[in-house]
């Protein structure tokens, strides 16, 4: 799963009829400062998430199986509203020992 | 499969109800150097990995979920963290834990 703010919403009316009554956000990909990540994407809402909450999505057919038909052809969808991310602040550095060059 | 560091946690109470007494782990993919890769990711933790951990996470649908023992086979998780490295070793190094 990827942390996303919710920016906006889609509306369609003509669609493939399994999306009836399905709610379609736009979700900007952030990282856990914030910050955008990558483009703005559509994704399914599951848990009643809004506009301007941060939330973590799925990506695939994951992302629909919190719908009512849990087979709805989608390929992400919002599946948990955030209430905290907790950074430690640094990504702790592994030893690496790099081989000797011959 | 991918490489990553947890750097984190993430708390949500509105979730999918799959999600209920699963521990969600930020995780910092990271290359086999051990340099950070691109942004952090929210994962579901299959194996009991801790803050600090190089951990290995596989991050496709089926055998996420497989891996998450979910007891509802269609649970909506595609990031799990299966595997706690010891070790990773590539023509040009070894990275440690």
């Amino acid at each position: 799963m990827q942390l996303a703010k919710v920016i906006g919403t889609v509306v369609a009316t003509c669609k493939d009829p399994s999306l009836t009554g399905v709610k379609l956000l736009v979700i900007q990909p952030v990282n856990a400062a914030g910050q955008k990540t990558g483009s703005p994407l559509v994704a399914v809402d599951t848990v009643g998430s809004g506009y301007g909450e941060t939330v973590f999505y799925a990506r695939g057919k994951e992302g629909g199986m919190g719908l009512p038909e849990p087979f709805t052809p989608v390929d992400a969808g919002v599946v948990g509203i955030v209430d905290r991310v907790y950074h430690s602040g640094t990504i702790p550095k592994r030893r690496y020992e790099r081989k000797k060059s011959e | 499969m991918i490489l990553a560091v947890v750097v984190g946690n993430v708390v949500a109470t509105q979730k999918n109800e799959n999600f209920v007494g699963k521990k969600l782990m930020l995780i910092q993919p990271v290359d086999p150097e051990g340099n950070p890769a691109g942004g952090e990711l929210v994962a579901v933790d299959g194996v009991g990995a801790g803050e600090g951990d190089l951990v290995v996470a596989i991050a496709e649908g089926g055998s996420a979920r497989q891996v998450a023992k979910s007891k509802n086979p269609l649970a909506p998780i595609d990031l799990v963290i299966a595997g706690i490295v010891d070790r990773a070793d590539t023509e040009k190094g070894t990275l440690y834990l």
